[in-house]
């Protein structure tokens, strides 16, 4: 081990102090967006906070919320590090978690549970396909049709709703009249672990060991390498031996099947009382991408991001009480991530203008570039 | 089940509200395809057009609700269309963050603002009268739908030439489409390659955030910001920018197609047809689906599309 020179320990310094400067900015914009709107700004961040883990029972209902967003954010890190950009993940949960309550409600008991996480996954891995296919076959930005099939997705999973041999709740004596998918045995959900005086579905635990796997997969195995030269160079790739297209579609059909993974794991970890409604996803594929995103594409970081996210989702459940909309939370979410975007960036294009050492050069993580394969 | 088909393609055809309709997406449309269509000459894909449409179109109807006067409006939506631009061209293409990340972030973020603002100041607007040139507007079906519509429709009249000769005739332009094409070549014969693209995305801002307004202050039936009237628009300005292979003529058309799509979910119930209701509502966007996947690879896409540019890397 060499010490770390003078520079490197500055540079570090520096980016440290300008996370802790956007984050602070991005903190007091929130706060001051509240406070022009009437609200009282130091309230919404107690409501937050309590909501989220001080109150009793409370931070296993964040731990159960963040699992999804983990999957999701591990999907989506899958893609990226193909160079495909999935943003589609809001869609492919839905599908999965449509499909996951399409068996799950056929049957009962642990085999049809496991059938049914089967399926989502299979959803989401179709759904994301079809992306795949039209970027490989005809060229589409994958950009444009995952979005374009998140909407084509609410309305999919929409009229599976409608019809009671599909997911439509035939039971007539159901709770209320909006239009649901019936409920889930209580033995085709899975199971919860009780801890300090919370609880949590087993999905919480899995999709840790899941981070912890495609972790080890992206970074020790011969695929993750090949998936990381096909991001950052196809024609590299297709140099040393790397199938380029049929990498690719696997690669961003993994990512969708990882987000309808997180649906059939939501639906049968118990959100929404164990029923498909509409709006089911309710903004877990976006903010997973967020999630990935903040990250920056490394699976462990995704941890501690994901548990950040789901905070602020289950804090926003206690911010009635202050007067605010909870809609505060999506304005706080993105000018968050916008936050931790900048300063890896200005660090960036520091360097590229003070060019490095060589030494240094080489020691440092090069810039992975997305989108680069049109 | 053939003769009902074609009664229904009959009523369609012949309904001059579906014609109003369709002429009103499109031209909703066409507001942000044009300024997508600059910036991706430029080699951006742009996707935060979303994001500039919302901004628009919220802030359009707020400033109307506050000041009443559609002209302030829609400068005020243009304004938030460039703020939305500024963000996006300096994050994207001067620290140089993956465009897409940065497009999709801001989508969210306006989104979500927009929503936050409305709940504290709900913007209620008022419908503009539909301004009637005489005569023309009384040509059998297409008549009142061209001749016919609310003056802010109208901008766009001067606004497609407008994005046409500064593309093509001027030295502005020219910068533009090199640095779409080959960033490298226009780096050093001495353009500024991310300058003219972070200028070609403020162009692209403009436009859609006057198509926000546009959207809110034109549209018949739309009596204030809701989340849901942009919804995807902006996407699908850019298939209509893929869909017409980068041609200002083709994305227009491409406009008109999906206009036509949007106007038939509306209509088709109206002229009492019964038509799942879902099937109808995701009809443009498949329709869109469907159509960059037969025309992406028809023709050249500036070939440095959705690549970032560096100076020194490759």
């Amino acid at each position: 081990m060499r010490a770390p020179d003078a520079a490197v320990i500055r540079r570090g310094l520096k980016v440290t102090g300008m996370y802790v400067v956007s984050i602070a900015v991005a903190l007091s914009l929130s706060a001051g967006l509240i406070a022009i709107t009437g609200g009282p700004w130091r309230k919404v961040l107690s409501a937050l906070l309590d909501g989220s883990i001080r109150n009793p029972g409370r931070w296993g209902g964040t731990l159960a919320e963040a699992a999804p967003l983990l999957i999701v954010a591990l999907g989506a890190i899958i893609s990226t590090r193909a160079g495909l950009v999935n943003i589609g993940q809001e869609g492919q949960v839905a599908v999965g978690a449509a499909l996951a309550a399409f068996v799950a409600t056929r049957g009962s008991g642990p085999l049809v549970l496991v059938a049914a996480i089967a399926a989502g996954f299979i959803g989401g891995a179709l759904w994301a396909g079809i992306a795949a296919l039209l970027r490989f076959w005809r060229n589409v930005p994958e950009v444009i049709s995952t979005l374009l099939l998140v909407f084509i997705a609410a309305q999919a999973t929409g009229y599976l709703l409608t019809r009671t041999f599909l997911l439509l709740d035939s039971d007539p004596n159901k709770p209320n009249r909006v239009q649901t998918s019936a409920q889930l045995d209580s033995a085709t959900r899975i199971g919860r672990v009780r801890l300090f005086g919370n609880e949590f579905p087993w999905s919480v635990p899995v999709a840790l060991l899941l981070a912890i796997a495609v972790a080890l997969l992206l970074h020790r195995s011969v695929w993750g390498f090949r998936l990381t030269v096909l991001g950052r160079n196809p024609r590299t790739a297709q140099r040393i031996g790397v199938p380029v297209v049929v990498a690719g579609a696997a690669a961003l059909a993994i990512s969708g099947a990882m987000a309808g993974l997180a649906g059939a794991a939501m639906l049968a970890g118990g959100t929404a009382n164990y029923r498909y409604t509409p709006g089911f996803a309710n903004s877990v594929g976006w903010e997973g991408l967020l999630v990935a995103l903040v990250a920056r594409n490394r699976p462990l970081v995704c941890l501690p991001t994901a548990f950040i996210f789901a905070s602020l989702r289950t804090g926003s459940g206690f911010l009635a009480a202050t007067g605010v909309e909870r809609s505060i939370v999506d304005v706080v979410r993105a000018l968050l991530v916008l936050a931790l975007l900048v300063p890896p960036a200005v660090a960036a294009v520091q360097r590229r203008r003070v060019s490095p050492p060589p030494a240094a050069a080489a020691a440092e993580e090069p810039t992975v570039i997305m989108g680069a394969t049109a | 089940m053939i003769a009902s088909v074609f009664n229904v393609i009959g009523d369609v055809l012949s309904s001059e509200a579906m014609y109003n309709s369709a002429v009103r997406f499109a031209i909703v449309l066409a507001f942000a395809a044009t300024g997508e269509w600059v910036a991706e000459k430029a080699g951006t894909l742009n996707i935060s057009i979303e994001a500039m449409m919302i901004g628009g179109a919220y802030t359009s109807a707020a400033v109307f609700t506050a000041t009443d006067t559609v002209p302030v409006a829609l400068l005020a939506g243009v304004a938030a269309g460039v703020v939305v631009a500024l963000i996006q061209a300096h994050l994207s293409h001067q620290l140089t963050i993956d465009q897409f990340v940065v497009g999709l972030t801001l989508n969210l973020f306006v989104l979500g603002l927009a929503l936050f603002l409305d709940s504290r100041w709900k913007a209620v607007t008022s419908v503009v009268k539909p301004t009637k040139i005489l005569l023309l507007s009384e040509i059998p079906f297409l008549g009142e739908a061209l001749f016919g519509q609310p003056w802010p429709m109208y901008l766009i009249v001067p606004i497609v030439p407008a994005a046409w000769w500064l593309v093509f005739r001027t030295r502005w332009g020219l910068e533009v489409r090199a640095v779409g094409d080959s960033p490298q070549a226009a780096d050093v014969s001495g353009i500024h390659v991310n300058r003219r693209r972070r200028e070609s995305i403020m162009v692209a801002g403009a436009c859609a955030g006057l198509g926000g307004g546009v959207l809110v202050l034109g549209q018949i039936s739309i009596s204030g910001y809701e989340a849901g009237h942009v919804g995807l628009k902006g996407i699908i300005a850019i298939a209509a920018v893929i869909f017409g292979g980068w041609t200002l003529r083709g994305t227009i058309i491409g406009c008109a197609l999906f206009g036509y799509f949007f106007a038939l979910q509306l209509t088709l119930p109206v002229l009492g047809h019964r038509i799942n209701p879902q099937l109808a509502a995701s009809l443009p966007y498949v329709v869109a689906l469907t159509v960059t996947a037969v025309f992406a690879t028809r023709t050249r896409q500036p070939r440095a599309l959705a690549q970032p540019f560096v100076r020194g890397l490759t």
